[in-house]
């Protein structure tokens, strides 16, 4: 919560360098004795553990473009040159590729945890925007750097997402060729991904700061949903939530350090180790895993404006999901019926990730439709419903006191 | 009394130890980890490869020069004649800007081996040319002698001699 | 404090791979291709290694039959000799090098001429172009083979498979002339005709060349060509695994030591 900054600087130069520029300060108010509720639980590591991915994936590409081409002629066999010249090349472009994969992975448990927990409600509504905003673009930058291998998924995957800027009524046609810089994915396009694929990641660095101020302002939400009453429902950031993260973050990297070791191709596509080749299409065009929810809905609607319409919408609609949601219980843990939705709201996006990966046809596309369905009526209608007609658990007076109160909450 | 405060005692240095056991394992992961990321930059096998290059000398005959690439850098093979040799054996040291005997300078009296870069701003001297018989640097206006030693100029230092060695009569390994 | 957290976490990460593995279905797909059977290479697993013998046999299946087709155009004759692969000597290598022709130039009087080949050059591809190489074979291109093991998704397994796999076409099944059938293939039909005979090779080491072992041993060659980091990645691996798991401990334990004097 802001308040008032404890921190006391305790030599010459701490003094000197606070009265100047009083980032030590800062970093001692935001992360050494910020006030955290003393009852987060494993599921608020995760923001330490996406900060990491960030900075994983920021050093791991700075380093990859020392040594990649981004020309269609070179891009294919510099990757290789990583893989088989650069010393420890291997290991740094297996963590970078299967890198992009955790940060997903992380992002969609965050994800989650909002909204079993309320975290997007009143007072944390920019904080959850700026997050929607920051899986924008991680997505953007994740489907360019997909692109500079420049194998056959990097080239047919892009070709299709491309391809629908086309079904933009009048203008359509013109922004393609203006993405393309051409009239199909060749080298000015590869050029220009590179570009973009290396500014991104700064942006995203940007927002996250911007993110963690939101967070800042009104503190964190915690499981039980109930804002802190003072001192008794805190403990200092540091040494309790800094160690916790960093167990957490240790648990992640031995995850993650088994797929780079012993499993680092199993998450991308065999299709994206044969060089791209523009006259020869692929069996079946995948995007990589995390985006194929996404991939789902774009195929369930027989209409090409439709289907972009839609998938657009399905990530814009989380940014109305503080209005859309109606109830003025937090936490679902109080929220009985809720709950049931939210497993239906998880079962329905693993359901269109796993039909994001089949042909779409016969009843593939029936289950994607059903999906699709579901996922829009789920915030139009479950959510804004379920607040009204809802009877919640009666919730605790405190965090420090669990024990149900008198009054159940409104 | 003792006792309890004995094993508070205990109880510190117990966690403490802890704390130092994972603080010291975290500085050994931070470098392991950081050392890869520094070695990326150090020259890659495929550059390590072209570190060194054989040449094959029976085509070169005597009075005749050629010049490889060695690392990105002419280096300049030369097979002199005898009177080149002669030439470079009768000098005073004080005729020399950077003295040093030709015999230092060749492993083989014949065969000179030398970086054709100028030690002065780094131009490729021309060959045969210049007042000693050696060679001239058309940028500044060095001169060297059939060893390759700078005579007169601003080139403050000798023509490089890579480290090579013969693999064979007519062959040798540069690098 | 730890209930739903932790296995809910893993759950979530398990489902991932899962459906990530539901998802790997790529260059072999159409639904009715025969699926490879799973073999027991020596390089699978946590603690895989490769069986030099079998790459050296494997480099010589691929140089005397595969390689008037296919070219190799990652791997330089250098990597031959690099730790983790078939381990030859530099002077083998030099030797083997030696037996190729590679272009280069423009020489002083601007043509190109063709010299031996060196360790650090790359294996000179077959054909100069993917035209040339169509041409030669009726329209199909033989596809590079340096990453061939990944770039097919059953892997190894497939690759095997597919060369030691070629049967005669079942009844009704129409094979136009330049084709092939093999089960494995997705749509079961290949341009490639069967490329392992009993015998077609004479193995240096005196092994008995059986079509089962010349596919052995190339498949576990071209996993090599595709995967060379792939012994030092394992043991490096399986250090860093051990590395985290006390870490975990360590860190574990300090949390619990922090966390205890809260209540």
């Amino acid at each position: 919560m802001s308040g008032e900054s404890t921190y006391n600087p305790s030599n010459g130069f701490t003094k000197w360098m606070d009265s100047r520029l009083p980032i030590l300060r800062l970093a001692h108010d935001s992360f050494i004795d910020y006030p955290t509720p003393k009852n987060l639980n494993y599921w608020w590591t995760f923001g330490g553990i996406l900060t990491f991915c960030l900075v994983t994936q920021i050093i791991t590409g700075i380093i990859l473009a020392m040594h990649y081409t981004p020309h269609v002629d070179f891009a294919f066999n510099s990757v290789e040159h990583i893989m088989r010249n650069v010393n420890y090349g291997w290991l740094i472009r297996y963590i970078h590729a299967n890198g992009a994969s955790m940060f997903f992975l992380a992002v969609y448990i965050h994800i989650f945890r909002g909204l079993y927990y309320g975290s997007y409600k009143a007072p944390r509504e920019v904080l959850w925007i700026l997050g929607v905003i920051i899986y924008l673009l991680m997505m953007a930058a994740a489907f360019l750097g997909y692109v500079l291998p420049w194998g056959q998924m990097s080239l047919w995957g892009a070709t299709v997402i491309t391809n629908l800027f086309g079904a933009i009524p009048l203008i359509g046609e013109n922004v393609a060729i203006w993405l393309w810089g051409g009239y199909s994915i060749d080298n000015p396009t590869l050029n220009r991904f590179f570009s973009l694929h290396y500014l991104i990641p700064f942006l995203i660095f940007g927002v996250v700061i911007l993110h963690i101020w939101a967070l800042h302002v009104p503190g964190n939400n915690n499981p039980v949903g109930i804002s802190v009453k003072g001192k008794q429902d805190t403990v200092p950031f540091h040494p309790y939530y800094t160690v916790k993260d960093g167990f957490a973050l240790t648990v992640f990297i031995i995850l993650f350090a088994y797929f780079i070791f012993f499993a680092p191709n199993v998450l991308g596509h065999a299709d994206n180790y044969i060089q791209a080749n523009p006259l020869v299409t692929p069996a079946h065009i995948v995007p990589e895993w995390y985006l194929l929810p996404f991939y789902a809905i774009l195929r369930a609607v027989p209409d090409k404006l439709g289907g972009v319409a839609l998938m657009f919408g399905a990530i814009l609609i989380l940014f109305l999901l503080p209005w859309l949601d109606t109830s003025k219980v937090r936490s679902a843990r109080y929220r009985p019926l809720f709950r049931q939705f939210y497993a239906l709201l998880v079962l329905d996006c693993l359901l269109l990730g796993y039909l994001g990966a089949q042909p779409a046809e016969g009843i593939y596309i029936v289950l994607a439709r059903i999906g699709t369905v579901y996922y829009f009526a789920h915030f139009l209608v479950v959510l804004p419903v379920l607040g009204i007609v809802e009877k919640p658990k009666a919730v605790p007076e405190s965090i420090s006191e669990p024990v149900l109160g008198a009054q159940p909450a409104e | 009394m003792a006792d309890e405060q004995n094993s508070a005692g205990d109880e510190t240095n117990r966690r403490d130890f802890l704390y130092l056991a994972t603080g010291a394992f975290a500085a050994i992961g931070a470098a392991n980890i950081a050392w890869p990321l520094i070695h990326q930059m150090n020259p890659d096998a495929s550059v390590k490869a072209l570190a060194s290059i054989e040449v094959d000398l029976s085509a070169i005959e005597t009075g005749q020069s050629i010049t490889v690439t060695w690392r990105g850098k002419p280096v300049f093979i030369r097979r002199r004649t005898q009177g080149e040799i002669a030439e470079a054996r009768t000098v005073a040291d004080t005729d020399l800007p950077d003295p040093q005997n030709d015999a230092e300078r060749v492993q083989k009296d014949e065969w000179l081996v030398m970086v054709g870069i100028c030690t002065h701003l780094g131009c490729v001297p021309l060959g045969q040319a210049g007042d000693f018989n050696g060679w001239f640097c058309p940028c500044h206006g060095s001169h060297y002698d059939t060893s390759g030693r700078i005579r007169k100029g601003p080139a403050p230092k000798n023509l490089e001699i890579p480290s090579y060695e013969f693999v064979g009569d007519s062959r040798i390994k540069i690098g | 404090m730890m209930r739903f957290g932790i296995k809910a976490g893993l759950a979530a990460a398990i489902m991932a791979v899962g459906l990530s593995a539901a998802v790997s279905a790529p260059a072999n797909a159409a639904g009715d291709a025969k699926h490879p059977a799973e073999m027991n290479w020596q390089f699978d697993g946590l603690f895989g290694t490769y069986d030099r013998n079998a790459l050296r046999r494997g480099f010589q299946v691929y140089k005397e039959v595969c390689a008037s087709c296919h070219s190799l155009n990652q791997i330089a004759f250098r990597n031959l000799s690099q730790e983790g692969g078939p381990e030859f000597s530099e002077a083998e290598v030099k030797a083997i090098a030696k037996e190729y022709l590679v272009e280069d130039g423009p020489d002083d009087y601007g043509d190109m001429f063709e010299r031996d080949a060196l360790p650090r050059d790359k294996f000179p591809s077959p054909y100069p172009n993917e035209n040339a190489a169509r041409a030669a074979n009726g329209g199909a291109y033989p596809p590079d083979l340096s990453l061939i093991t990944k770039a097919r998704g059953g892997g190894a397994d497939y690759i095997h498979a597919l060369l030691s796999g070629y049967e005669e076409a079942p009844e009704g099944v129409e094979m136009r002339a330049g084709l092939y059938y093999n089960p494995y293939m997705a749509g079961g039909k290949i341009a490639m005709p069967v490329p392992l005979l009993e015998e077609l090779v004479e193995y240096s080491d005196g092994t008995e060349a059986t079509v089962e072992q010349m596919s052995m041993d190339v498949t576990h060659f071209l996993n090599w060509t595709a995967e060379p980091e792939l012994e030092q990645r394992k043991r490096m691996g399986f250090m860093v695994l051990i590395y985290l798991s006390i870490f975990a401990g360590l860190m574990f334990f300090s949390m619990r030591k922090i966390w205890a004097d809260l209540h």
